[in-house]
């Protein structure tokens, strides 16, 4: 299979402490792919790196596009180099990114995001969050705004009814008109869900989803996860605690711990390997069992 | 260039920083706590020149002679006056509004500037106000080709204020309530959870750099001798600039930022413009917060996300 | 509370009332002499004594603490409505009404309050200028006044300079003022929201010193005339000058100095009631959910692509826009600008407008632009304490209904297929 996402060499340092250290992966297009570890592992960490909201010290990070490989680290925006000044052209690329750059180029390029702790436009409606994750796609032009223009309307019309449809699927239709700070809980995760969809992206990471949900919702979140997968053709970066729906939806497991990568393969493999079962319980690696 | 100018300059630059620094502790305290900023500062600043002018005539007309007495008891009344004040506008204003939004504080804090200018302007009429000169004298020093003077004033606001830092300070690094009051700027939840009552921390803050602010009110109002209801805006703004300058949140860096300020402002108004010299001081601000927001001593946040 | 605790408390109220009124209303400066005022520490202490034991009683029944929880439910922000699309016709007809009562309103006005109305209307543009950058984007802006002042001095000057007419200075003024927002706006938003408020408010500040003090350009504290407006060329003079015609020569009018406030009026009613329509409708466009989104969470909107630094340059710069057109009008019905009708204390003003309005809602700083200019006028004894009232609805406000004295309304989509 050929890789969607592929992170080499990554590291982040916070002051003093590394979070990250050199870690290493791949997602693979069409995957569902795991990535666990114990509280504090890191696993937050390259989401943010993967999305732009850090910028991290050092590594790769390449996106396949469908018109060739995307380096997500160069588009936030890097401090310029002394060997820029040898090559226009990458000072012009840095110059560039520098002033315009910025997580919202990820987004762009086809990576949606959930987040830990739910991050709702809470005094808008749930159809408006939704509109706002379409911002890129609907008819953004002022004057055809202010005299909706027929063009306008047709856009406007069509990013609500997609919308709609992602309500459907994940079954907050009659939510449509509520605030979405007055949603149940469970109701705010999966719509963040569906307000990161709405972006069109072909890469979902979502960052634990299934914290918080009882076991109902997080047996209908798994289902949800592999219909994404199946039905709407996305591959899936997947942050979890929960080892059953790990072990239930994913193809790839990788393993963070204190900041490095213990150990991937499948799941079944990774919940053999002693190292993440130390990681994981916290013995010492000579005296397990 | 002369020498004996710049020196000039840099004297007035000092005493003039002396002060920023000590209202700037006020913005960098209350930052440091509870990450806002105490618009209404320089407004209790303003109230502090007045008290002090109050207590004075008033400790005069008692019939105390010995000026030195009755220069620490005004400065003792203003502080403690002063803290009152800073203490009641944190109670009524800022704590019901723990909790909500970002806006909020801002908006109570520029509410409270304008009753606080507003109630001094109806209570003390809006016309200038003054004290007589109490400390003549100074000293001169030669230099180059000239002399420069330090006024006996100059000086003693230069110790008192080096004092009252020094006083802050020890309190805030040997004491319970420093003790307390650092824990809650770290993590306020975890304070609590640890018994420490962090409503009152937070106003024992405001009421410790609202006496700072009073120490410069008194400090002011000897050097200039007079004031009016009007004096906490650009003196706020500046001191805030200060805080800034030095790294929001540190207590030496607001000191620092304080006389760095009060340097630059009183060399540029010497050699280039007087009349620019609060642009410049504003631009100062404006720089600062885009090329260096962390200031000079403070360190540089990273949003959580 | 007990009635012996609630006494108490209230006695201690009363006691910190008289500590903190004490020296600066009981003892008050003449000269280099105090003149002891003791009644009004003393009456101000039982003020909040008798409030306090009065607010405690209260609370002890049944109906006070109901309303008490209603309080702290309004603090929380429940006052957000979904309503659904499509308006009543009663309520065209209302607006109607209003656009027709509001257009007659100078013919049956004298010119003082005339000129009232127009500064009224001046608020109200400033106003829902400043909702854009404060209400629904979230960003601070304590330097309104500059772009303001930009406006009225881009007419001022414009003229002086450039022979620019009132007509020409609206689309100048508005260009000039949004250069100015894009202009400090790009450094500057990148930044934390405190900061923001900050930098503006010095930016505020720094327009305002170099109007002041760069004299040989702009006049210095002693201002600019500003030329009277004229419309499609006539003038509103007594007598025409040289190759031109007056107003009420051309309509074979008896000459009246209101023509020209009437004038003005009208043209800043149109003003207003386009920038209405124009609000109304960015509200629920692309960009305007963009910046109500930026205002509940910028990390989020980052994650969904939105270039956050471009869309509040975008809310800055269309408040600055219509901050600068404010100042043309202004500057044409004053007849003059100097650099004190832009201290940092009308930035406040129109904060409060925006604030007490219920940042947000359109409808409310409307309501408030008008009560907060024309309150004064028809209070005038108490002129003295018009900004210490201000203050205090400012502070009561953020403690007791952050979200406005309305309620902010959102409109509802068309869920059917
Ligand atoms: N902005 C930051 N500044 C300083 N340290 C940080 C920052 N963000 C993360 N860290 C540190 O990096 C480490 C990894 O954090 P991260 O949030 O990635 O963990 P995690 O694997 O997501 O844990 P959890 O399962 O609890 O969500 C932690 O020690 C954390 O304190
Ligand atoms: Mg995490």
């Amino acid at each position: 299979m050929t890789p969607l996402l592929t992170v080499e060499g990554l590291t982040m340092r916070f002051g003093g402490i590394a979070a990250l250290e050199r870690v290493g992966f791949t997602v693979s297009a069409g995957s569902i792919t795991a990535l666990i570890g114990p509280n504090g592992a890191g696993k937050t960490t390259v989401f943010n790196c993967l999305t732009g909201f850090y910028q991290a010290t050092a590594g790769a990070i390449t996106l396949q596009g469908p018109t060739g490989s995307l380096d997500l680290v160069a588009i936030l925006g890097q401090p310029l180099r002394g060997s820029d000044f040898l090559d226009p052209v990458t000072l012009a690329r840095r110059l560039f990114y520098k002033m315009f750059g910025g997580s919202h180029r990820v987004t762009r390029a086809g990576v949606a995001r959930t987040f830990q702790n739910v991050r709702l436009f809470k005094e808008m409606t749930v159809m408006e969050n939704l509109l706002v994750a379409q911002h890129l796609r609907v008819e953004r032009n002022l004057l055809a705004g202010l005299l909706g223009t027929p063009g306008y309307r047709r856009a406007e019309q069509a990013a609500v009814a997609r919308g709609l449809d992602w309500l459907q699927i994940l079954g907050l239709r009659d939510a449509a008109n509520r605030l979405a700070g007055e949603l149940p809980y469970g109701d705010q995760r999966r719509l963040e869900i569906a307000r990161a969809l709405c972006t069109g992206p072909r890469l979902l990471c979502l960052d634990e989803p299934a914290a918080g949900l009882n076991p109902r919702e997080t047996e209908a979140l798994s289902d949800l996860i592999l219909r994404l997968r199946t039905q709407h053709g996305l591959t899936i970066l997947l942050i979890e605690h929960d080892m059953s729906l790990v072990m239930r939806v994913s193809d790839h497991v990788v393993v963070l711990d204190h900041g490095e990568v213990i150990a991937r393969g499948t799941p079944q493999a990774v919940r053999q390997d002693p190292r993440v079962l130390t990681a994981y319980l916290g013995m010492e690696e000579e005296g397990g069992p | 260039m002369d020498l004996h100018i710049i020196g000039q300059q840099a004297v007035n630059g000092l005493i003039l920083g002396s002060i920023y620094g000590l209202i700037a502790v006020g913005y960098t305290m209350v930052y440091g706590i509870i990450g806002m900023i105490n618009f209404a500062h320089g407004e209790i600043y303003m109230v502090s020149a007045y008290l002090t002018a109050i207590f004075l005539a008033l400790l005069t007309a008692f019939g105390l002679q010995s000026l030195p007495v009755v220069l620490f008891l005004t400065l003792l009344l203003t502080m403690a006056f002063t803290a009152l004040y800073g203490w009641t506008v944190e109670r009524l204003a800022y704590r019901p509004l723990r909790g909500s939004t970002r806006l909020a504080p801002w908006i109570s804090a520029i509410g409270i500037s304008l009753v606080l200018q507003n109630y001094v302007r109806i209570s003390q009429g809006a016309r200038n106000q003054g004290i007589p000169v109490l400390l003549e004298g100074k000293f001169r020093l030669q230099a180059a080709a000239g002399t420069v003077q330090i006024t006996h004033v100059q000086v003693v606001i230069v110790l008192v204020a080096l004092a009252s830092m020094a006083v802050l300070t020890w309190i805030m690094h040997h004491t319970s309530l420093g003790r307390c009051c650092r824990a809650t700027q770290q993590d306020r939840r975890m304070a609590e959870l640890l018994g420490v009552d962090s409503g009152r921390i937070i106003a024992t803050v405001f009421a410790l750099g609202a006496a700072m602010a009073g120490v410069a009110g008194v400090l002011v109002t000897l050097n200039y001798g007079s004031f009016d209801f009007y004096i906490g805006f650009v003196t706020g703004i500046k001191a805030f600039t200060a805080a800034v300058l030095g790294g929001i949140g540190s207590l030496p860096g607001a000191m620092l930022g304080g006389v760095v300020l009060g340097l630059a402002e009183s060399l540029f108004s010497g050699f280039v413009n007087t009349d620019y010299k609060d642009v410049f001081a504003f631009a100062i601000l404006v720089l600062v917060l885009i090329w260096r927001p962390s200031g000079l001593l403070g360190r540089p946040e990273v949003e959580k996300v | 509370m007990t009635g012996r605790d609630g006494f108490l408390d209230a006695a201690r109220w009363g006691l910190l009332a008289l500590l903190v009124f004490g020296p600066i209303t009981g003892l008050v400066l003449d000269g280099y002499q105090v003149v002891v005022h003791w009644q009004q520490p003393v009456w101000l202490a039982a003020l909040v004594f008798g409030g306090r034991l009065l607010l405690n009683g209260l609370l002890a029944t049944g109906p006070g603490q109901r309303l008490a929880r209603r309080l702290a439910r309004g603090r929380a922000g429940g006052s957000v409505l979904v309503v659904a699309g499509g308006r009543g016709h009663g309520r065209i007809w209302i607006l109607i009404l209003l656009a027709l009562l509001s257009l007659a309103l100078p013919f049956a006005l004298s010119k003082y309050w005339i000129n009232v109305a127009t500064l009224a209307l001046i608020y109200v543009l400033l106003g829902l200028g400043l909702n854009i950058v404060v209400g629904l984007a979230g960003l601070l802006d304590l330097g309104f006044v500059a772009f303001y002042a930009v406006g009225a001095y881009g007419y001022a000057l414009g003229h002086q300079y450039l022979d620019l007419g009132f007509w020409q200075a609206i689309p100048f003024c508005a260009f000039l003022a949004a250069c100015f927002g894009a202009v400090l706006g790009f450094p500057v938003l990148r930044m934390h929201g405190d900061y923001l408020a900050i930098v503006t408010l010095g930016f505020g500040e720094i327009i305002r010193l170099i109007l002041n003090n760069w004299v040989e350009f702009t006049g210095g504290p002693n201002g600019v005339r500003v030329p009277h407006p004229s419309l499609f060329g006539l003038d509103f003079a007594r007598r025409a000058k040289e190759g031109g015609a007056t107003f009420h020569g051309y309509f074979d009018l008896p000459y009246s100095a209101d023509h020209r406030v009437i004038f003005i009026y009208l043209v800043l009613l149109l003003m207003v009631m386009a920038m209405v329509h124009v609000v109304v409708r960015l509200r629920r466009m692309p960009i305007g959910r963009a910046w109500e989104a930026l205002r509940e969470d910028e990390i989020a909107c980052r994650s969904l692509g939105i270039n956050h630094v471009g869309i509040k340059l975008s809310a800055f710069a269309m408040g600055a826009t219509v901050g600068g057109v404010g100042g043309v009008f202004f500057a044409a019905s004053q007849g003059f600008v100097s650099p004190a009708s832009f201290t940092f204390f009308e930035s406040a003003l129109i904060l409060a407008v925006v604030v007490l309005g219920g940042l947000g809602s359109t409808v409310g700083v409307i309501i408030a632009a008008l009560v907060l200019t024309i309150l004064p006028e028809v209070l005038r004894e108490f002129a003295d304490y018009r900004i210490l009232v201000f203050g205090l609805a400012m502070v009561l406000m953020m403690v007791w209904r952050p979200r406005g004295l309305l309620g902010l309304r959102r409109q509802a989509y068309g869920v059917d297929p």
